[in-house]
Formats: C-alpha cells, sequence, structure tokens
C-alpha cells in the first residue's frame, strides 16, 4: 500500500463453555430450544439478582494468562447501560476500568518472520440474547444465550495487514482452545471479531480516522473486509475525500463494506459499578492455582517437537495448528507409533482426507490408537507402505482395528525367506534372458523380475526382502 | 379490643390453648379490612382465598414446635415478590405482573415460619416518594387521621399495621421508606443494617441502599419478626455472612449506662418544635432509666440529601431500564417501530415521580457529569460513614427524631418534590452509612398525629437498638395508642 500504512485493532470476543451462566444456575448450552435454558434472573424479572459464577472467572483468568495479561488483583464489574431487545436489564454486567487482564500479547508468525501484537484488556462480562427478524414487522427474542459468560479480548492497535489480523485471529483461538475455556466456534457465534482499521500516511504518528467492521462471520472475511476496507479509504483520501468514523459490514456476496452507520461522538453507556456484586478480590494463591491448570500451549508445543521429537519446525507448526490435530498426533505417539511416521501421515494422507470430506480431526472414525497400530504394522515388516495406504481407506473411512483389515484384505505381507527364495527361484528360471540383461548392465531388468515377483505374490512380497533375494539368487547363478 | 392488640407471644399461647385458631385471626385481618380499607386504602391485592385455605390446614397442622409467628397474618409490600400473588411495585408498568414466578428470599423464610399472607401492601411508585401520593393506584390514608398522608414508601405496610388490618408487615428501606411512616404511623419499623436482610425479589430501586425490614406495634414483635428474615443468602451477593443473634435476648438487659449520641443536626432548624420536644422528653425518659446522653455532630450530613438522590436515582435509572414492556408487564398497545415500543410504553406505564428520578440518574451518569455527580456523591458517602463512625467509637446509639415533622396533609407538598426530598434528611445518612435504625412511636402532636423516636445503631448492633427502643416502650405508653377508624369512632 504505497504512502499509506494501515492501522488495525481487532476485538474478539470468546464465549467460555462453563457448566452454568455467569451470573444465575441456567445450563449454558448451544443449539437447545429457544428460551429453554433461562430463568428469571435471565429474563431479567424484577428482583433477580446476579451471582457470580466462580469457574467463569477461573476461565477468564485462565484465558488472560494464556495470552500472557497481567491478571488484576482488585477487580469489580460495572453496567453498561443500553435499551435492547435481547438485553433483558437493558444493561449488559461487564467491567469497565478494572479488567480482569491487562497488558498481554501473542507473536504471530507472517511470512517466515514473527511478530508480537499487544493486547490492551481482556475483560469478563454476560453474552446477550439473540434476536431473529421476522417478515411479518415483528422480532423474536431468544434468551438462551443471556448470561453466557463471555471475555472481550482487545488487541492494541499493532496489526498492520490484513494477513497479520488472519493469523493473530488464528493464533488466539489456538491458544484459547488450547486451554479448553472455549470451542472457538465462529459458525456457532462462541467466537466473534469486530475490526477497527485506518490508515495514515507513511511517517505520521497520529493515527487516521477509523471505520468499525461487523458482521464478520469467519477470520478470512476478516481478512476480506480488512483488504477491502483499506484500498476504500485509501481512495476516499486519494480522491480529497475525508473518512468518517463509521459502523460497516462486510458483505459476502459482493465482497464489499457496507455503511451500517455514522457515529457521532461516542456511544455513552454510562458505566457505572454494579451495586449487586462486591468488588473481586483475586489474591496471589488463586492466580497460581489456576495457572497450574494451564495445559502446555501451542508454541511450547512446537519447541517441544522441534527439539525433542526431532520434526521439522514446519511440521511441528502444521500439527501445532490446532489443539485437536496437536492432541490426536500426542496420542498416536502414546499408542506407540513412531512420531516421524505419526506426524508424515497427519499431514499427508489425514489431512488430505478432512480437506477433501470437510471434517474436523475429531469427527474421523479413525482414532489415535489405531492409527498408531497401522504405523506400527508398517514398522515390523506386517504390511508394505503400498498396503498401507489401502488399510488406510478403510481405517479413516470406517474406524477399526487395522490388524483386523488387514487379516480381511488380505493384505499380510510375505515375508518368509524361505517361501520369498522358493518363487524368485521359479521367476528366475523362467526369464534367463533377464539375467542375462542384467549382469550386462541393464538395470531395468531387475525391476522385471520385481515386478514379476509381485505379480506372483499378488503385491504381498516384502519389497526390499525381493530385491535383496533375486540379487543374492543371480549371484549364484 | 382487637385479637391484634396482643403480642406475639400472647397470641402463640392463646393459639396452643386453643382459645384461638389461625382461621380466627386470618378472619380477624380480613373483617378488620372490609371494615377499613375503604378509608385505609392500604391493599393493592388481598390474598383472601388462598390466606382462608392455608388458614385451615395450619390450624390441622398445629404442632408443640411451631414457630413464634404461627400463623400471624402478614401484609406484604408489593415491591416485595410473592409467586403467584400479584406484584406491581404500585407501578402501572406491571399491572399485570400476576405473577412473578417466584418468591423473594424473606417470603421463601416466612413462609417457612408459617406466616399467612394476608395481600400486597401499597406504596409509592417503586418506592419512591415519602406519602404514598406517588402509587400508580391508590392513595393510602393516615389511619390516625385519614385526610393525613401515611408516609412512604411503605405507606401501606405502616398503615395496614396501625389500622389493624394485618398482625404486623414488610417494608422495604432505601432513605426513610420504612422508619417515616412507622413514624407518621405510630408503629415500630427497622431498617436492618445493609447486607442483614436478602433482597432477592425486592424489586430494586437503589440496589446499595435497599433494605427489607419489619414493621410491627410493638419493638417486641419487631425482632421476632427481624429474627425470621435475617441471614446470609447465596442468591444475594451482597447480603452478609454475619453470625446472628438472638434478637430476643436485647431484652433482658435494661439500659443503666447505656452511652446516647444527639447529633445536634437532628434537633436543629427545621424540626417541628413539638417533635424536638418529644424527642427531648424521650431522652428525659432515657435519663431516669439510667442512660447518658450527650450532643455531637453528624457534620457532613448536610450533604445527605443531595448525595443521597444522585446516588439513589442514577441506581434506579439502570434498574427500571428493565421495564421495557419485552418480556413482561405493561406493553403500549400503539403499533410502533421497535425504540417507539420502548419510549411509548415507558411513557404509558411510569408516574411523574419515576421518570424525574429516572433523568436525574441518566444525567448524573452521563459522561462528562459521572465525576461531579455520581463519583462526588460516592465520596461524601464515605465521609458520612465516617461520621457515623467516629461517634460510635464512644456512644452506644444515636437518637433523635425520625422525620423532622408529623405527617402532611395529603397533596400538602406533592407539587413541590424537593421540600419532600429535604425532609427525609434524618433518615437519608442511615442509609448512606448503612447502619440500622428504627421509628418507635414517642407521642402524639396536638392535632393528635403520631411523633417517632429514631435510634440508631452500630453495624450489625440490632440488638443494642432494639434493647434501647424497648426499654423506652416499656417505660412509656406511646405504643398502647390507638387510631380511632371504623367501628373504634
Amino acid at each position: 500500500m504505497s504512502n499509506f500504512e494501515t492501522v488495525i485493532g481487532l476485538e474478539v470476543h470468546v464465549e467460555l463453555k462453563t457448566n452454568s451462566k455467569i451470573f444465575s444456575p441456567a445450563p449454558n448450552a448451544f443449539g437447545s430450544e429457544p428460551n429453554s435454558n433461562v430463568n428469571p434472573i435471565d429474563l431479567g424479572y424484577p428482583g433477580v439478582l446476579p451471582v457470580l459464577n466462580e469457574e467463569a472467572v477461573n476461565f477468564a483468568m485462565k484465558a488472560a494468562m494464556a495470552i500472557n495479561c497481567e491478571i488484576a488483583t482488585d477487580t469489580k464489574f460495572d453496567r453498561k447501560n443500553y435499551f435492547y431487545p435481547d438485553n433483558p436489564k437493558a444493561y449488559q454486567i461487564s467491567q469497565f476500568d478494572q479488567p480482569i487482564g491487562e497488558n498481554g500479547w501473542i507473536d504471530i508468525e507472517v511470512n517466515g518472520e514473527t511478530k508480537r501484537i499487544g493486547i490492551t484488556r481482556l475483560h469478563l462480562e454476560e453474552d446477550a440474547g439473540k434476536l431473529t427478524h421476522n417478515d411479518d414487522g415483528y422480532s423474536l427474542v431468544d434468551y438462551n444465550r443471556q448470561g453466557t459468560p463471555l471475555v472481550e479480548i482487545v488487541s492494541e492497535p499493532d496489526i498492520r495487514t490484513p494477513e497479520e489480523a488472519y493469523a493473530y485471529l488464528e493464533k488466539l483461538k489456538n491458544i484459547i482452545q488450547y486451554t479448553g475455556v472455549s470451542d472457538c466456534k465462529m459458525e456457532e457465534g462462541s467466537l466473534r471479531c469486530d475490526a477497527n482499521i485506518s490508515i495514515r500516511p507513511i511517517g505520521q504518528e497520529e493515527f487516521g480516522t477509523k471505520t468499525e467492521l461487523k458482521n464478520l462471520n469467519s477470520f478470512s472475511f476478516v481478512q476480506k473486509g480488512l483488504e477491502y476496507e483499506e484500498k476504500r479509504q485509501r481512495e476516499v483520501l486519494l480522491n480529497g475525500g475525508e473518512i468518517l468514523q463509521e459502523t460497516r459490514r462486510y458483505d459476502e456476496k459482493t465482497k464489499e463494506t457496507i455503511l451500517m452507520r455514522v457515529k457521532e461522538g461516542s456511544d455513552d453507556y454510562r458505566y457505572f459499578p454494579e451495586p449487586d456484586l462486591v468488588p473481586l478480590y483475586i489474591d496471589d494463591a488463586w492466580k497460581e492455582r489456576i495457572r497450574a491448570e494451564i495445559p502446555e500451549l501451542p508454541d511450547a508445543r512446537l519447541a517441544r517437537y522441534v527439539k525433542e521429537l526431532d520434526l521439522p519446525a514446519y511440521d511441528a507448526g502444521v500439527l501445532t495448528s490446532t489443539k485437536e490435530m496437536s492432541d490426536f498426533f500426542e496420542a498416536t505417539i502414546a499408542s506407540g507409533a513412531d512420531a516421524k511416521q505419526a506426524s508424515n501421515w497427519l499431514m499427508g494422507e489425514v489431512s488430505a482426507y478432512m480437506n477433501k470430506q470437510q471434517v474436523e480431526i475429531n469427527d474421523l472414525k479413525m482414532t489415535p490408537e489405531g492409527l498408531a497400530k497401522m504405523i506400527k504394522l508398517i514398522a515390523d515388516g506386517t504390511i508394505s507402505s503400498k498396503m498401507a495406504k489401502k488399510v488406510f481407506a478403510e481405517l479413516v473411512e470406517n474406524g477399526g482395528d487395522p490388524e483386523k483389515i488387514v487379516k480381511e484384505k488380505g493384505l499380510v505381507q510375505i515375508s518368509d525367506e524361505g517361501q520369498l527364495r522358493e518363487i524368485i527361484s521359479g521367476i528366475l528360471d523362467a526369464n534367463e534372458q533377464s539375467i542375462i540383461d542384467f549382469k550386462n548392465g541393464k538395470d531395468k531388468a531387475l525391476g522385471f523380475l520385481v515386478g514379476q515377483t509381485m505379480k506372483a505374490t499378488k503385491g504381498q512380497a516384502n519389497p526390499p526382502m525381493v530385491n535383496k533375494i533375486i540379487l543374492e539368487e543371480i549371484e549364484k547363478r | 379490643m382487637s385479637l391484634f392488640d396482643y403480642t406475639l407471644k400472647e397470641l402463640q399461647e392463646k393459639l396452643h390453648n386453643k382459645e384461638i385458631t389461625v382461621s380466627d385471626l386470618v378472619e380477624t385481618s380480613f373483617a378488620r379490612i372490609n371494615e377499613v380499607d375503604d378509608e385505609v386504602q392500604a391493599f393493592l391485592t388481598l390474598n383472601e382465598e388462598e390466606a382462608k385455605k392455608q388458614a385451615k390446614e395450619l390450624d390441622e397442622q398445629l404442632g408443640t414446635d411451631a414457630s413464634i409467628l404461627y400463623g400471624a397474618p402478614i401484609g406484604i409490600k408489593d415491591n416485595i415478590v410473592t409467586k403467584g400473588l400479584r406484584t406491581t411495585a404500585a407501578s402501572q408498568i406491571l399491572a399485570n405482573l400476576n405473577d412473578p414466578l417466584y418468591d423473594a428470599t424473606v417470603v421463601e423464610k416466612l413462609n417457612a415460619e408459617k406466616t399467612v399472607t394476608i395481600g400486597k401492601l401499597n406504596m409509592d411508585e417503586f418506592a419512591m416518594g415519602s406519602t404514598n401520593e406517588n402509587s400508580g393506584y391508590k392513595k393510602t390514608r393516615n389511619p390516625w387521621n385519614t385526610d393525613y398522608v401515611p408516609g412512604g414508601s411503605s405507606g401501606g405496610s405502616a398503615a395496614a399495621v396501625a389500622a389493624g388490618e394485618v398482625f404486623f408487615s414488610l417494608g422495604s428501606d432505601t432513605g426513610g421508606s420504612i422508619r417515616q411512616p412507622a413514624s407518621f404511623c405510630g408503629v415500630v419499623g427497622l431498617k436492618p443494617t445493609y447486607g442483614l436482610v436478602s433482597r432477592f425479589g425486592l424489586v430494586a430501586f437503589a440496589s446499595s441502599l435497599d433494605q427489607i425490614g419489619p414493621i410491627t406495634r410493638t419493638v417486641e414483635d419487631n425482632a421476632h419478626l427481624l429474627q425470621a428474615i435475617v441471614g446470609h443468602d447465596k442468591m444475594d451477593s451482597t447480603s452478609a455472612n454475619v453470625e446472628i443473634p438472638n434478637y430476643s435476648d436485647a431484652f433482658k438487659q435494661d439500659v443503666k449506662g447505656l452511652r446516647i449520641a444527639v447529633p445536634k443536626e437532628y434537633l436543629a432548624e427545621g424540626v417541628d418544635k413539638e417533635v424536638k420536644e418529644a424527642v427531648l422528653q424521650a431522652l428525659k425518659k432515657y435519663e431516669e432509666l439510667g442512660a447518658t446522653w450527650e450532643e455531637v455532630s453528624l457534620p457532613h450530613s448536610k450533604y445527605a440529601v443531595a448525595a443521597y438522590y444522585l446516588l439513589s436515582s442514577s441506581e434506579a435509572s439502570a434498574n427500571l431500564a428493565r421495564f421495557d414492556g419485552v418480556r413482561y408487564g405493561v406493553r403500549t398497545e400503539k403499533r410502533v417501530d421497535m425504540l417507539d415500543m420502548f419510549k411509548h410504553s415507558r411513557a404509558e406505564g411510569f408516574g411523574d415521580e419515576v421518570k424525574r428520578r429516572i433523568m436525574l440518574g441518566t444525567f448524573a451518569l452521563s459522561s462528562g457529569y459521572y465525576d461531579a455527580y455520581y463519583k462526588k456523591a460516592q465520596k461524601v458517602r464515605t465521609l458520612i460513614k465516617n461520621d457515623f463512625e467516629k461517634i460510635f467509637e464512644d456512644y452506644d446509639v444515636i437518637v433523635g427524631p425520625t422525620s423532622p415533622t408529623t405527617a402532611y396533609k395529603i397533596g400538602e407538598k406533592i407539587d413541590d418534590p424537593l421540600t419532600m426530598y429535604v425532609d427525609d434528611i434524618l433518615t437519608i445518612p442511615v442509609n448512606l452509612a448503612g447502619v440500622p435504625g428504627i421509628s418507635v412511636p414517642c407521642g402524639l402532636s396536638s392535632e393528635g398525629l403520631p411523633i417517632g423516636l429514631q435510634i440508631i445503631g452500630k453495624h450489625f448492633d440490632e440488638s443494642t437498638v432494639y434493647r434501647t427502643a424497648y426499654a423506652f416502650e416499656q417505660a412509656t405508653d406511646h405504643h398502647k395508642k390507638r387510631p380511632s377508624l371504623g367501628g373504634d369512632k
């Protein structure tokens, strides 16, 4: 982007998968009958009071720690006031000036370079209900989502390209998933993103006027929306226009951003401390208890795969790019598979299958134990790599025990030396010309003899042994 | 002589001796309501059928281990939610809330003690007011003289007890809403320490100030009713986890050596001469009983009213925002878009005083004004709290009038809200400090209207408040006086 620099900051909302809601005992579950997971507290009935769910605080702390935030010792909740039918109390209980986490960061990698993106804050709040607008002029409200614990993660304006924004989101999602506090499923709304973007002439300190992008339903739409928006802003400025402080949405069909509303000044939410909740004091012992519960995070896993398992950095990066893949890999090697082999299979055949079928690794019928067993069958010579492809096709499609598959398909490799020598003797007897050719330096002849042997054994002969025995037998003649 | 002239203890004896039944008590209650409520207008909703059914069951189940509140007819202020029983907080916006879906924690506790809920009592809409003239339904009258207001906001709760319609009642107190009507109606009303009684199920006005409390004819019965409703509640994060004493123990001790503080601000200009005289008489009585009193100062109390109206209105502006016609309550019948549905529903449903306070609170919280109003008011609150703590280093209780005046005539002050706000000057500091305060009858004015004596104690020291109040009550007969109503005339 010549002469202009892009400045992007992202606000990400992540729903925490606690058992119950943040301020009421109603279950926190996705996909239930509308308004079935609600009680008078969620509906904002007269006289109800919020009671803070400790699990939600623990989860928020875990997420904040995983993205390197400092954890507040004294924190509190505030009321954010606004009228909307999905907001039953007409205020959202959120955190204003004392968020649970501040001053964090995550490292992203773009074009082989590592860049650190600052995180301004992570705060805990309640999610709102969901509106469905009907054609008849009425809207329906489902309050199941009301009160789902939510963390809002606000990045510093450190992001400079839409590509970095994409990498940031991938990394953030990955880290949060590793902590186990959220599924981070954008399609279910458990991860949502708003993007702020402005441009400024290179060298200028001051930020340009920003626009806010909403309705971004996937990471790639975030990237595309930002790409469109930086182009649009540049054109406006180059044509002597002025960027207005606007909220815009990304239209997936036209691939453009569309004006939703122009912001005049900032919204006044009239924040004030929530008088129904007492201030929250988080002592060191509590913090340490939560810190000890945080599992190994992707960067640490990647480093360990390189250092201890001797995997190439690229492979380690792919394996740790989602928690599911990495956990599958861990379980496979824990079942006795060689790490390099397990990595090759997961990055190769398994990933290809997942891409083709558009499924996630946890949707596969194949278990890590199954994959490990298959890899061991290859290693001990029971099946050849070629046979393994057939076993894998069955295993990945229908699951099951690789040993059984091998037997059922009659795929057992012939590795009995005596048996092979007998078959090969017969083939050499029948192909004397090939032996002469080989001795005269025609290497091709060897391939022919191997082919004949495989044909005679219906492909079940152990290939390295076949090679070895043919050479030995020719030598004898 | 009504059954309700007995104390709880006496009633229980009669119940167990089979001299009376719970049904007799409940019938007495409804008979009295039939007799006088056209004049008093204390009730918004009656629970007659259910109460009578319950009375029969209680008569069958009466055992020797029954609680002291067993079968006692109680009235509940209409801002305390009662499952299956209409709860409106005296607002038209909740006119159709026939079932608020759950019982307030205090109601659950009363049900466990087997009191019988007679009905829901009138109040100023959402507890905003001190005369009951702000009710969205009716104007409750002072039983001592029905041309006068009963006080507020718990006016219905105080009037119903004074009129003998119920044995006792629950009110709520945000800036004096139990004590001032108790004072105006000549009954005993306690605002407990903030956090002593669960607020779960109390329709919120100002969350950091609201407390539910008992209104009774005697101090002793007040303690019994309080005993039943206190205690930590996991549904209310602001409810305190403190050890609960046996409040009746307070009555075993006299007041010899008790150190009483009398803030000079509480007997200053603006306090009615007759009120001041009655309070001085009460202090004289305490001297006779062996207590001592000294004048002290609450220097920041002059800022209390301003701080209170900023804080309570700010909290109210958020607390009352949920009444939007979407999920329950009254929705405008106008066919309008979403934003106008909010606006019209609220414009039609709320009364003037409620709107005034919502606007005041919304303004005080607005960006650019927050520091000057809300934040500063919070600082004043801390200073007032400190004033009280300082006095309590040297004294056991603070004593003064509950209200600067006796009850006003209906209509006298309704068009002058500011004067009415200022009349809360003696009760408001107690809420801001979070300490307990009681109002007990201490005489009648020349017009025959009751005067209330306010006794304020340390945080969670309701026992000393009761001890002080009880000693005075036992040494005087103010609490035995009854208004003339219905057949009494």
